[in-house]
């Protein structure tokens, strides 16, 4: 039996409670009007705001995840190794916590390689990152040294398309600095600048680009070259430090940085982790946004199932006629359901089309700050569930109007 | 639950009987303060064709009589089958199926349904019953829309039409499942005298020519005698069942 027969021959079997509901909903047509109004702006507030809100939310990740990988991979971090024990001893330990030295990945090609090879993971760029301090005459200011390749390094920040001045060239002498450090240095593209790394490792470098990422920040401390160039003044010759990673479904990066542990052992963290504050906000945004629509929808049902209440009042003798005509208690059940039913379709219709009008009409706004995207199946999810929240709201009146004793009804006046 | 299955035609020792009462009572509110001995020990018989006038002044207890009738209400003890079906521990659903076949319905106020047509209120109870109307259903109500002069008037909606009219439309949607049951509630109580005539003839006609049963509730002495069999109820008492012609006039 096909889904098409099938729902013919529902219909079919509900031919006449049909009937009755469409009659009764528009034998009222004020009371009907207005609860469909009413509904309809239910409908268009919890669209305009799921709207915003998750416009206002991808911008937001888009800006923070647009600066930064999703995963970064670092080495194991040190830590203090006691000798073993006889059993059942225990040493009580003074232990001053080890520095963490600049460290290489173990085997990170490999590493590198097999993250390659899984479909999930976009992005595996190979990033090293020291501090060094960069020098122009007397100006000296602190920096953090970024040894990149640059062609997947693309993947985790778009450089070329932050470069205010120059050209995107890394590698040999060329260096790309931020706009910040290029200003407290007085640096210009074209400029020499000095890269002490410390321990003696200093190299003179040519300022190749500008960028601006636009956190301060990164423009006043990154300093971009390749990875070579890098290796050599962090004395970590075919070392990296970072392993960058991006994937598709930002949300998924927390599951993802536990299996990479698992799988390689390594210091792994999400953008979830390092962000906490960031994603906390995000939360309790959804959290409050889920709340007004919780509510409003709240608010609709109980408008609905009030008007069918009254409607079940005031419909007392004809549905006593009804059931004296030979109906069951259970199509009078599923007309009042279907009037529920119809009511949060209609209202939701109207309520769809003005909540996308009103997104049209923020997009059009000049200075907005973002773009809100409507997904046609936001839409029909919110139709879905409105004439769903119908049907429930129209519960209680309805099985008022089934039990209704027929001798009783039929004499209301 | 062997009592609640509808039982066969052949319970009966006469299938001519439509409608069989033994011994009903009806009791409002029992074993309360309140308590309303409405119906006592009412025992009846009405065949296939008879044409009854059911009689009494108000509050003797003829409508709620009519309504345990016509299942809209059950009886606190007693016995009563429609067509040999006893009705007593039916559930809902079969006292809803046993209605919609066997009786058909005019009240005192037609209680049309003002949502619908002339035609669809003729059609509800087969609607009801059977969904879309078949196209010879619909040409029966047709028949019996012309059969009570409402011809022109079946795509009318119920609100536009007299009160006599609207009178006639309901004992249309009465006959229209064929009952072997008619009752009917003071159906000419809100009519003026030429009105009721009209109306009560077609039940007459209707009676001869479909050979139902009629039971008519009625305060009018002259209608009631237009009937051939007469039961008058006194506070809840069957006081007379008999010939009309020999009703002792209360009136």
């Amino acid at each position: 039996m096909s889904f098409v027969s099938s729902v013919g021959r529902w219909r079919d079997s509900l031919w006449i409670e049909w009937r009755i509901a469409l009659r009764f909903l528009a034998d009222n047509p004020l009371q009907t009007l207005l609860i469909s109004v009413a509904i309809s702006v239910g409908a268009a507030v919890i669209v305009f705001i799921t709207a915003l809100m998750t416009g206002l939310q991808d911008n937001v990740i888009n800006r923070t995840l647009g600066t930064q990988a999703h995963i970064r991979i670092e080495a194991t971090r040190q830590h203090n190794n006691f000798s073993a024990t006889a059993d059942g001893k225990y040493i009580w330990a003074l232990e001053s916590p080890r520095a963490q030295r600049l460290q290489t990945i173990n085997n990170w090609q490999e590493v590198r390689d097999v993250l390659d090879q899984h479909p999930a993971l976009n992005i595996v760029s190979p990033l090293i990152s020291g501090p060094a301090f960069a020098q122009k005459g007397n100006a000296r200011a602190s920096v953090a040294l970024m040894g990149i390749d640059p062609e997947r390094y693309a993947g985790i920040i778009e450089l070329e398309e932050y470069l205010q001045e120059g050209r995107f060239s890394v590698g040999a002498s060329d260096v790309l600095i931020g706009r910040k450090l290029a200003e407290d240095l007085g640096l210009r593209t074209g400029d020499k600048l000095r890269l002490d790394a410390g321990d003696n490792r200093q190299t003179v470098m040519d300022v190749a680009g500008v960028f601006e990422l636009g956190v301060r920040e990164l423009d006043s401390r990154y300093v971009y070259t390749d990875l070579k160039q890098a290796q050599t003044l962090l004395n970590l010759p075919g070392g990296v430090t970072i392993l960058e990673l991006k994937i598709d479904d930002v949300f998924s990066a927390e599951y993802w940085a536990q299996r990479i542990t698992q799988l390689t052992g390594l210091h792994v963290q999400s953008w979830m982790e390092s962000n906490g504050q960031l994603l906390n906000a995000l939360r309790s945004q959804t959290m409050t946004t889920q709340m007004i629509r919780v509510f409003v929808a709240l608010s609709v049902a109980f408008g609905i199932a009030s008007v069918l209440a009254v409607s079940v009042v005031q419909r007392t003798r004809e549905i006593g006629i009804l059931r004296a005509m030979g109906s069951t208690q259970q199509q009078i059940l599923r007309v009042f359901l279907l009037q529920g039913g119809l009511l949060g379709l209609a209202g939701s219709l109207l309520g769809v089309m003005v909540g996308y009008t009103l997104v049209q009409v923020f997009n059009n706004i000049e200075g907005r700050l973002f773009l809100i995207r409507l997904e046609p199946s936001m839409l029909l999810s919110a139709i879905a569930i409105a004439t769903a929240a119908g049907v429930v709201a129209a519960m209680v009146p309805a099985r008022r109007a089934a039990k209704y004793d027929p001798a009783v009804a039929i004499r209301y006046v | 639950m062997s009592k609640a299955q509808p039982q066969t035609l052949n319970d009966t020792a006469d299938s001519q009987v439509v409608l069989q009462l033994d011994k009903l009572n009806k009791i409002f509110n029992a074993e309360t303060p309140l308590q309303n001995h409405v119906l006592h020990d009412i025992s009846l018989q009405v065949r296939r064709g008879e044409l009854v006038a059911l009689v009494g002044t108000s509050g003797s207890g003829k409508s709620t009589l009519l309504n345990l009738m016509g299942l809209l209400d059950t009886a606190s003890s007693g016995e009563l089958r429609i067509q040999g079906h006893l009705t007593q521990g039916m559930t809902e659903q079969q006292r809803t199926q046993l209605r919609s076949e066997s009786i058909g319905f005019v009240f005192q106020f037609h209680h049309l349904i003002s949502a619908f047509s002339v035609l669809d209120n003729v059609l509800m109870p087969l609607m009801l019953r059977y969904g879309k109307p078949s196209a010879e259903q619909q040409q029966y109500a047709e028949y019996l829309l012309n059969q009570v002069g409402l011809a022109s008037f079946i795509h009318q909606p119920t609100n536009r039409i007299s009160g006599g009219q609207q009178q006639r439309v309901a004992i249309a949607r009465s006959l229209v499942t064929r009952p072997s049951l008619v009752l009917a509630d003071e159906p000419t109580g809100n009519l003026d005298t030429q009105a009721a005539d009209e109306v009560f003839s077609l039940f007459e006609r209707f009676n001869v020519e479909h050979q139902c049963a009629i039971v008519i509730v009625t305060h009018d002495p002259r209608l009631s005698e237009r009937c051939p069999r007469t039961i008058r109820l006194t506070d809840g008492h069957i006081v007379y069942d008999g010939a009309s012609v020999d009703l002792p006039s209360l009136y």
